[in-house]
């Protein structure tokens, strides 16, 4: 009965759709405020209708309600909770469903606080945001609805892929959706604008936040999933440039260019065909990252094959939603004309060089990925587009971006002196050199490419900081004065500098993990010690034990250092029955220096067992490193600039609603 | 593609039988030569693990990748060079292995199209920075004669106090 209710609640959802598409869209276009008005409470239906549907899928995953085939597939009773929860978005059909509550959620957040929009601007937003949901709500309905019953219903359900039922990644879907979702807004304001004809500095501050947002939640998300990556999947790796992962990547790449070039329209009124451009791409690659990780076309050629609706449904949507984008976009582009002029060395050139790099290794990205599907298709060669292709075209693409990074918050908008800006960076040019010199020194037997990649690191972060501490002039007026501009000056100028930082923290951890880590394979008897660079592992033994859901073995090895014990590590190798898999739970241990990482693997017979030991320097470094790129992201989305229309300090003040009102543009 | 994989699943099924002497479990016993380890292990990250998602046999915990890595051992320890163990899994599976895709009439799209990207986005940047600069900074750059007169005029005027 509730699975029914839910399945009602989407048609009607689609319904509801179907005139917030259309009646807003036409009254903008005839100015009759009646038909612009409807936008708004269709959305806020729009919104309660599809939760109720979510909450129905909820509904039966929590109570284990096997007559729905959704949850016969995907769940069992004897599944925690929390994945019970997590199972909902555990498979294709749920995960369309979650990606739908949020484009809902985001187009009531848009209806009920941005009341500083134009109204029949805001009506348009709205009836672009309904297109979308109308392609999400008809492919759920018609290829993959959640609901459909099952009889008779089995007894117990099929379970969730032991390798999902994990906290990091119950949560690295939705944080996905919420940045590919996002990244609609965009599309969704700048096909609005494209329709009106008009994009401006007001457009460019009420698209920032959205996407400002968007792109933390992606940040978190990806980084997110590359933990999980790292600490399950027990072998210490943490990205495979694997085609799912680089699905997510690109709209990353996308919207990380889109970020910086709406600051140039925003500022300088300039870059906006480009920027309108780069919004209509970013969510492009958005939904084709979504259908490509949920059709299974890249996992399997043969999944089109299996369901052939699906994968037709999906080509055509994306064609309906790029070509019609673009071709709007080629109708109303030419007419929008470009303001402030700038000379090549210079803050708008700093950012233009920036979408330049991001772009080509978006587009790099892109081909990689799909080029395995064309070759297939046009002459039937296999070939795998693996990790090596991307780091010998993506790295040499990313490294002048990179370098330049430092650089860029130093111009002056309109006309820059790039000689200048590098000489106030004396202090990071200092610090990069003696890094250059410290690695050279300390770990001269390693790889040498670790030098250059530790110094681009420093230089990265020192630069950041020396640019705050410039904007601060700290050393150069009494310490008071540096205060009071450090209160003053814009939030997003400290965004920029966390986020920077952060991105060269993230190049530390991995330059230093990849050059230095040692890692030790072997088969070992309890009491045998391996050495791990400078640490000791001794294996004390092996037992099993009983999970909730599975077996496992347990070992426990005990990690010593100059003959000091420091830690007992616990790796564990369990197997599931429901459905029957193997998973490997690496222990780790987290210190200044960086991770040790132990796996216990299969036993060979007479008490042997085979163990894997790493020692990752710095590792932990990529994920601290994005979580401050999160977190500058966070603090520029605070900047009382993003919030038009909010004129006094009082307003700025902190509030409950602010992320929600920031992204609505307030 | 499913005939390749079957293939390559009865030659490790063959070769499971072959191997029993040697192992009575097929299980990640590292070589005892260290440099033969290291160039095992170096080739392992260059091999695509069959069932997985872009994950070398290095990374992957699936039967199939590790059956491929006591290979690769078997192969090393049996004196083959680097070329020759990988070229001995290619024969077998084809260029879907290999997680470099090797250059040939097939992949020159493929390996050419980042430097002809950076390319092209240089031009276009360039044609537009071009257009959109050229005309509107012109008249501003350049004086007519009549008004370069008068500057000079100007500006004489202006040393004699």
């Amino acid at each position: 009965m509730i699975a029914e209710l839910g399945h009602f609640a989407l048609v009607l959802a689609l319904s509801v759709a179907l005139v917030q598409a259309t009646i807003p869209l036409l009254g903008a276009w005839r100015g009759d405020p009646g038909w612009i008005g409807l936008a708004r409470p269709a959305a806020l239906v729009q919104c309660l209708l599809v939760s109720i549907a979510f909450g129905a899928l909820m509904h039966a995953y929590v109570t284990s309600d096997f007559s729905v085939l959704n949850v016969a597939t995907n769940s069992h009773s004897a599944k925690p909770l929390l994945y019970k929860i997590s199972g909902v978005w555990g498979n294709h059909e749920g995960s369309l469903l979650l990606w739908l509550l949020i484009l809902v959620l985001f187009g009531a957040a848009v209806a009920l606080f941005g009341g500083n929009l134009p109204a029949p601007f805001r009506a348009r937003v709205l009836s672009v945001q309904a297109m979308i949901a109308i392609g999400f709500l008809a492919f759920v309905l018609f290829t993959s609805n959640p609901f459909e019953r099952l009889f008779p219903v089995p007894l117990d359900g099929r379970g969730l892929n032991p390798l999902l039922q994990d906290p990091g990644l119950a949560f690295h879907p939705p944080f996905l959706y919420l940045g590919y979702v996002g990244f609609s807004m965009a599309f969704s304001f700048a096909v609005a604008a494209l329709i009106e004809g008009r994009v401006d500095a007001a457009w460019a501050r009420w698209v920032r936040p959205w996407t400002l947002a968007a792109w933390c939640f992606l940040t978190m998300g990806i980084a997110l999933g590359s933990w999980w990556a790292y600490y399950e999947l027990g072998w210490g790796g943490w990205w495979f440039w694997d085609p799912v992962e680089n699905a997510s990547f690109m709209p990353w790449l996308a919207g990380t260019a889109l970020l910086h070039s709406s600051i140039v329209v925003e500022k300088r009124d300039s870059l906006k065909n480009w920027t309108v451009l780069l919004a209509i791409v970013t969510f492009s690659l958005s939904l084709l990252g979504t259908f490509l990780v949920r059709s299974g076309v890249l996992t399997s050629v043969h999944a089109f094959a299996t369901d052939p609706a699906r994968g037709v449904f999906i080509l055509g949507f994306l064609i309906v939603v790029i070509a019609g984008s673009l071709t709007l976009y080629a109708i109303r582009a030419p007419a929008m004309k470009g303001g402030g002029l700038f000379a090549p060395v210079s803050r708008e050139g700093g950012l233009v060089l920036n979408n330049l790099l991001l772009s080509t290794a978006c587009a790099t990205v892109l081909l990689g990925t799909l080029y395995p599907l064309f070759l297939d298709a046009v002459t039937g060669e296999k070939i795998t587009v693996g990790p090596p292709y991307f780091n010998a075209t993506f790295g040499p693409l990313m490294l002048p971006a990179l370098i330049a990074m430092a650089v860029g918050p130093m111009l002056r908008w309109k006309r820059a002196d790039l000689g200048g800006a590098v000489q106030r960076l004396k202090f990071a040019i200092a610090a990069t050199v003696a890094a250059l010199f410290l690695t050279l020194v300390l770990a001269y037997d390693g790889p040498w490419l670790a030098i250059p990649g530790i110094a681009l690191g420093v230089w990265m972060i020192a630069a950041a900081l020396e640019e705050a501490a410039y904007r601060l002039r700290l050393f150069r007026v009494p310490v008071g004065e540096s205060l009071r501009r450090l209160v003053r000056s814009p939030r997003s100028a400290w965004g920029t500098t966390f986020a920077h930082a952060g991105a060269g923290m993230v190049i530390i951890g991995i330059v230093a993990s990849s050059s230095w880590q040692v890692e030790k394979l072997q088969v070992m008897r309890p009491g045998e010690e391996v050495a791990v660079g400078g640490y000791s592992f001794k294996f004390i033994g092996a037992r099993p034990f009983k999970g909730p859901n599975y077996n496992a073995v347990r070992g426990a090895f005990q990690v010593s250092r100059n003959g000091v014990d420091i830690t007992l590590m616990e790796p564990e190798s369990r197997e599931y029955q429901d459905p029957p898999m193997e998973t490997t739970e690496a222990a780790i241990r987290t210190g200044w220096g960086g991770d040790l990482y132990a796996v216990i693997g299969d036993p060979t017979g007479d008490g042997v067992w085979s163990t894997r030991f790493y020692n990752k320097p710095m590792i932990h470094w990529i994920w601290m490193g994005a979580l401050v790129m999160v977190f500058g992201g966070m603090v520029s989305l605070s900047d009382r600039r993003h919030r038009v229309g909010a004129p006094s300090r009082r307003k700025a003040g902190a509030k409950p609603l602010k992320v929600a009102q920031s992204m609505a543009g307030k | 593609m499913l005939m390749v994989y079957l293939r390559g699943l009865l030659l490790l099924l063959c070769l499971a039988g072959l191997s029993t002497p040697a192992f009575s479990v097929a299980v990640d016993t590292p070589l005892d030569d260290p440099r033969q380890e290291a160039r095992a292990r170096a080739i392992h990250k260059q091999l695509r693990c069959l069932v997985c998602q872009n994950q070398s046999i290095e990374d992957s915990n699936a039967s199939l990748a590790r059956d491929l890595r006591i290979l690769v051992r078997e192969r090393i320890a049996a004196g083959d060079s680097d070329d020759a163990a990988i070229g001995y899994i290619v024969e077998r599976y084809g260029d879907w292995v290999l997680l470099r895709p090797p250059i040939k009439a097939g992949t020159l799209v493929l390996w050419a199209a980042p430097a002809v990207f950076l390319i092209l986005a240089i031009i276009l940047i360039a044609v537009w920075y071009r257009r959109r600069n050229g005309p509107a900074s012109k008249p501003v750059a350049s004086l007519s004669a009549e008004e370069q007169v008068r500057l000079k005029d100007l500006l004489d005027r202006g040393d004699q106090p």
